[in-house]
């Protein structure tokens, strides 16, 4: 199956598990490479190679400070993955919400029959 | 499990291949079954406010088929089938699901398990859909999107601040 590039958008970047690792200690706030490096077990040119791919959707932004580059999250361009899984989330209220209103119905048919089972 | 919020949906991604869906109802477990098991009342919720359901075909037995089909108002159609596996009335149905919209889509059927709790005289319902693989999640969702999904969200919980 062709697939788009890892890079392509912010939920591509986002399946591979590493890159949800990162992202994860980066949520616990600004850490420089070799943080991410210790934290996370990984050599350092792999922790570099995941940064890049979700710098590149956007998902972390960087800053130089003296000699260090500080890495942090940035939640804007990871919204549309909460976007998604709140409409389907919303889908599935809705529908419910359709239910209890059969259940109701359902409930006081049976009340009115006298039965219960 | 404290219901946060009882009267929504709460959708939670336990693994890259699973959905859970839950919610509380206020009513006895025998009537959810019976909501959710009987074509005429299935059709009045399904639809999600999202279009009319023109097809809803339940032949409740291990082995048989279900298909629902909604139409949305801008002509757009939606059609779902699947196969009954497990039936334990008021309790648990497990069956198979195929959304009809992608290329290959039985290759790519998930298994749906409905579970039906009893608490005093409410309900918790379940629904875990399960992704046979990665290749027909992907299929399914469209990109890949859904992989990490929850740690996505459990996140974003975290970095809320930074939305707004």
């Amino acid at each position: 199956m062709a697939r788009a590039a890892t890079t392509a958008d912010a939920f591509n970047a986002v399946a591979e598990p590493r890159r949800r690792q990162i992202l994860d200690v980066l949520a616990g706030g600004e850490r420089p490479v070799n943080d991410l490096v210790r934290t996370l077990g990984l050599a350092q040119p792999q922790v570099s190679k995941h940064l890049r791919v979700l710098r590149e959707v956007g998902a972390v932004d960087v800053r130089d400070e003296g000699r260090q580059r500080l890495y942090r999250v940035n939640g804007h361009a990871l919204k549309p993955i909460h976007d998604w899984v709140k409409d389907y989330e919303r889908t599935w209220s809705e529908r419910f919400d359709e239910l209890d209103v059969v259940l109701e119905e359902l409930k006081e048919k049976e009340a009115g029959d006298g039965s219960s089972e | 499990m404290a219901a946060v919020s009882s009267g929504t949906a709460t959708v939670t991604l336990p693994t890259d291949e699973q959905i859970l869906i839950t919610r509380e109802f206020d009513a006895p477990k025998h009537l959810v079954w019976k909501a959710w098991t009987t074509p005429e009342l299935v059709k009045r919720w399904w639809h999600a406010n999202r279009g009319e359901m023109t097809v809803c075909e339940i032949d409740l037995r291990v082995g048989g088929s279900w298909r629902y089909v909604m139409v949305t108002p801008d002509g757009f159609e939606v059609g779902f089938h699947g196969e009954y596996r497990e039936i334990v009335q008021n309790d648990r149905l497990v069956s198979t699901e195929v959304y009809e919209g992608i290329p290959d889509a039985e290759e790519h059927a998930a298994i749906d398990i409905l579970t039906l709790t009893e608490v005093g005289e409410r309900t918790i319902l379940a629904v875990l859909v399960e992704h046979p693989t990665k290749e027909g999640r992907d299929a399914h969702i469209n990109s890949g999107m859904e992989a990490g999904m929850q740690d996505a969200m459990d996140l974003l919980e975290g970095v809320a601040s930074s939305l707004r």
